[in-house]
């Protein structure tokens, strides 16, 4: 039988050391990021070639590499991406140390697990630990299939204050409530935090895309005015489509999970409380948060919708996430007492 | 495709291919200024310049979407309805099913579902209502007369849900009409120029031009492709073109369909549930037996199509509760957990039947569900009179005041046997503790140490007149207060098995000590008093429709989302240098595959024909 109490205090040591590490990837991800600001000078002319001219149902961020994106629209004024292949040496050092604090980071979830004997997952500082795990698993993830290497400095940053901040939900480990005894536990709140990892990318997806679009904006007026392009690392990412397209894609995954969320938590009310719906505060905030993401997927899908104001609302979509994971589950009363607060 | 372009250019220009044109990327381009104009993104413009440069840049096998859908073509000038009623209520209906209005109206219910949060609602917490508007007694009618008290059924919140629908059932009739007749449609004619769409690919071989095409198309039919062969002969300087014309992914309109109307599913099941689901709760006390019929009820909610005999007639006995308590000095002490109601259903004329009631875990009689909502200790008292007649006996519920140590609250009532009224008020402490006030707390939720304290009200109890009054609470309007505070003599404080006497002579109260024969008292007295446990009784037959809905909504939503819509094009041109095979495909919404499919098709294809390509042109 191990010693409870001491597997705690080593999981809390391994979450620390995590933050840790994610400060200094957050670090290294940065100085890429400044890096990238120079080297958009000196590809300024490589991108002055004659842009491509195709017609075509391509989805911008389809691309085989992001780096090949044309606009047909403003493609001279508006370099976006045309990045020849680079050894991103700092981008590499933030990208290995985020994956090392990530293991540390699942070494400490797992223990602090083991040591409840029960899924690391049932109050808030589990939560935190076990949803801010799932948003660095996704973003290491989605590297093998496209380089996202340029919001490194936006996940690590974001899980670093989060992982740091939730702290102050740091309980010792306790048996479960009766009513969270429930094989619906392990589902409904994985699933959830996994949807939030993937709400989470593509809500940094969506803040670089709003970026870019003003940067493109503003390149194509610079052009007209005969101006050159200011320096900025947004010059060697994707263009404002592609990463809208990248971002869009992130976010359907997330609301798919965030739907089953929705009705796993309606089977799981029906056996707890004897109704599969009462517009719980919970209840209520899982539900806007769906209905916002669905208004995204079809602002996607509406003239006049696309692009800015889309990313809008998936800004104003996962600041609802947040907002229902802090302020809605220790401020306002309801079923969904388990914080462990 | 039967529409026939009517452009005098593509005619002018070498000779009118019949029926060739209409899906001609490169006229299309050319006849089609405001595609290039509009702000759409480039991907949109080649669906429609490949697809026709009609009004509606759409062909008949192509999903049906609202005007202001994005891959749709901007509606040419201002569209003014033309006067009359029927335009302005056909106007009025295009607008209620458009794209714009859908978002609109899911952003207001977004909105519109937040207050419901922040101020507590009738539905699901009366008492927070009530305690609200002793707080804040000034904003409450004004918040009242906005029904921010029931936002969910409000008329403003029902409005705006049922403005969706009616939306979204315009949106979903037609398209589904449109889908059914675009599964039994052709894929579309082979573009005259394959060149101008991104995933293109092409080489020159020495091939049979009508072999190469018949493999393609036995190799896109394997790959689950609609296909069709479109061949035009030579004409004056214009080479013999085999082709064949290729479509999949109608699945993905289905899913969307199926999504949307499982939508609609969810909504009416739910309504139709509600009018047909009842509600009950009740305190049961263990040795107690309640039936399951309206009067037996503390409360009950049902909908107004359940009849006043619509309950199954079977009775339920609490034999006992089982609670566990975490020990004293443990990181969570006194949390209580692995509550179990262990009952008796008996329905007439049968054999009784054991059940067991947990959280999690409801128990089905009939079609219906018995939940565990709370539980709590619940004092047998026994109250005689001056000259030792008994003159009540009853084991009271005592609810709890909300801590883990379950300091409890009730109210005894004895309206009969004494010469006045008597009402008594007072806590209940499964292990009293004293303050350093002088006050008593419980520190523990098990029964280690119990103690009951008691006020005693004399006068009129108000229940005479057959006003309904609440069990758990007193009215001591007209009655003295006897003990306690503000009076001369002290609160009566029972352990199990004391008594006490009563004010003023009027006779003698016990606190039973219910420990059964031959309990082990080691620990504490945790058998001497009852139990009691809060029941729900639920019966709701829209659930399963609900779920089945869910989930046909979560299916076709996969399928939407993730089966790619796709066309592709192998083309075989007869030239003097051999035969050119050309490799197109386009995209019907997102695809990030379609490259790697066009390289894989074409691939396999000239693998088949034994070609070696060196280099592949793009
Ligand atoms: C109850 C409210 C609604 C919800 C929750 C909702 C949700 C969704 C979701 C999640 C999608 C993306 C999945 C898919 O492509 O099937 C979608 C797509 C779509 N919805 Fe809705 N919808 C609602 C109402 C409507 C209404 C009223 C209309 C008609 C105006 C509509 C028209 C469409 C169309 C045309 C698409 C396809 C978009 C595209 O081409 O990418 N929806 N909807």
């Amino acid at each position: 039988m191990p010693d409870v109490a001491a597997l705690d205090t080593y999981s809390v040591i391994l979450v620390w050391t995590a933050v840790a590490i994610y400060t200094l990837s957050f670090i290294a991800y940065a100085v890429d990021l400044s890096k990238r600001s120079q080297e958009s000078i000196e590809v300024k002319d490589a991108v002055r070639a004659p842009a491509r001219e195709k017609v075509g149902a391509l989805n911008a961020a389809s691309a085989s590499s992001v780096g090949t994106v044309t606009r047909a629209a403003a493609s001279s004024a508006v370099p976006a991406g045309a990045e020849p292949p680079k050894r991103r040496v700092f981008a590499r050092i933030g990208t290995a140390l985020a994956a090392l604090g990530f293991v540390m980071h699942l070494a400490a979830t797992v223990l602090r697990g083991v040591a409840a004997g029960r899924v690391p997952w049932s109050n808030m500082w589990e939560f935190a630990m076990t949803g801010t795990l799932l948003i660095m698993a996704v973003y290491l993830g989605v590297l093998f299939w496209k380089d996202l290497r340029f919001l490194g400095t936006f996940m690590t940053g974001l899980v670093t204050v989060l992982l740091a901040s939730s702290s102050i939900f740091y309980v010792e480990i306790v048996p479960l409530m009766d009513p969270l005894k429930s094989a619906w536990l392990v589902i409904h709140v994985f699933v959830a935090s996994l949807g939030t990892a993937f709400l989470a990318l593509a809500f940094g997806l969506s803040v670089v895309q709003l970026m870019q679009a003003r940067r493109e904006r503003l390149a194509v007026v610079a052009a007209e005015n005969g101006e050159e392009p200011k320096r900025s690392f947004l010059r060697t990412l994707p263009s404002a489509e592609a990463l809208e397209g990248l971002a869009y894609r992130l976010a359907i995954i997330g609301f798919i999970f965030w739907t089953f969320t929705l009705i796993a938590g309606a089977i799981w009310a029906q056996d707890a409380w004897g109704r599969y719906w009462g517009f719980d505060v919970k209840e209520v905030w899982t539900f806007i948060i769906w209905v916002l993401y669905a208004g995204y997927i079809h602002a996607r899908a509406t003239r006049g919708w696309r692009g800015t104001r889309s990313a809008w609302l998936a800004i104003v979509g996962f600041a609802a996430v947040i907002f229902n994971f802090t302020i809605v589950n220790m401020y306002f009363d309801g079923l969904h007492a388990y914080s462990g607060l | 495709m039967s529409r026939r372009s009517s452009d005098p250019d593509s005619n002018a220009k070498g000779g009118h291919v019949p029926g060739e044109n209409d899906a001609n990327p490169d006229a299309a381009g050319e006849q089609a200024p405001e595609a290039e104009a509009s702000d759409a993104a480039p991907r949109s413009r080649g669906a429609r310049t490949a697809s026709g440069a009609d009004t509606t840049g759409a062909d008949a096998s192509d999903p049906q979407r609202p005007s202001d859908h994005f891959d749709s073509a901007p509606a040419s000038g201002v569209v003014s309805p033309k006067l009359g009623v029927v335009g302005w209520l056909r106007w009025a209906w295009r607008q209620l099913t458009s794209m714009r209005t859908a978002l609109v109206l899911l952003l207001l219910l977004a909105v519109a579902a937040v207050p419901g949060s922040l101020f507590p609602q009738r539905s699901a917490d009366p008492n927070g209502v009530t305690q609200y508007q002793a707080d804040h007694p000034d904003l409450f009618p004004l918040l009242e007369s906005v029904q921010m008290f029931d936002v969910y059924h409000s008329a403003w919140f029902s409005a705006i849900y049922i403005l969706l629908f009616i939306s979204l059932v315009g949106c979903i009739l037609p398209r589904t009409k449109h889908h059914l007749k675009a599964l039994r449609s052709r894929p579309p004619r082979t573009p005259v120029r394959l060149g101008r769409l991104a995933d293109h690919r092409a080489t020159t071989a020495h091939v049979d031009a009508d072999e190469a095409i018949a493999a393609a198309t036995k190799q896109l039919k394997a790959s689950g492709y609609r296909v069709e062969r479109y061949d035009t002969d030579a004409v004056g300087s214009r080479p013999a073109v085999k082709s064949v014309s290729a479509e999949r992914g109608y699945l993905r309109e289905t899913g969307n369909l199926v999504f949307h109307a499982a939508l609609v599913g969810v909504l009416i099941a739910v309504g139709i549930g509600g009018t047909l689901k009842y509600t009950g709760q009740r305190v049961v006390i263990e040795g107690t037996t309640f039936v399951n019929t309206l009067l037996d009820y503390s409360s009950m909610n049902r909908g107004q199509f359940v009849s006043e005999d619509a309950l199954e007639p079977y009775a339920m006995t609490l034999d006992s509760f089982d609670v566990t308590y975490q020990p004293p000095g443990s990181n969570a002490m006194s949390q209580a957990g692995d509550f179990a109601a262990n009952v008796t259903i008996t329905h007439p004329g049968e054999e009784p039947e054991p059940g067991v009631v947990k959280v999690n875990e409801p128990l089905q009689v009939g079609h219906d569900s018995i939940y565990l909502l709370g539980n709590g200790y619940a004092p047998t008292v026994t109250i005689r009179d001056a000259d030792g007649e008994v003159v009540y006996e009853d084991s009271v519920a005592f609810l709890p005041s909300g801590d883990a140590q379950m300091t409890s609250q009730g109210v005894i009532k004895v309206a009969d046997g004494l010469p006045e009224q008597l009402g008594l008020v007072g806590f209940f402490y499964p292990t009293v503790a004293e303050l350093t006030t002088g006050a008593y707390a419980s520190q523990y939720g098990d029964l280690l140490n119990p103690l009951l304290t008691l006020d005693v009200y004399a006068g009129d109890l108000g229940i005479d007149d057959g006003t309904p009054r609440n069990v758990y609470a007193l009215d001591t309007d007209g009655m003295d207060k006897l003990t306690g505070r503000d009076t001369d003599r002290e609160s009566i404080e029972l352990a199990p098995g004391d008594t006490a006497d009563l004010p003023n002579g009027m006779g003698t109260i016990t606190f039973e000590d219910e420990t059964p024969e031959g309990a082990d008292d080691s620990i504490g007295m945790t058998e001497s008093v009852k139990r009691f446990a809060s029941l729900q009784v639920h019966h709701d037959a829209s659930a399963p429709w609900v779920l089945l809905f869910a989930v046909l909504a979560v299916l076709g939503l996969l399928t939407a989302l993730f089966v790619p819509r796709r066309r592709m094009w192998v083309k075989a041109t007869e030239g003097a240098d051999g035969v050119e095979l050309e490799y197109a495909g386009l995209a019907r919404g997102e695809d990030p595959t379609l490259r790697a499919a066009v390289d894989q098709l074409a691939d396999k294809h000239l693998a088949s024909l034994g070609v070696e390509e060196h280099p592949p042109t793009r």
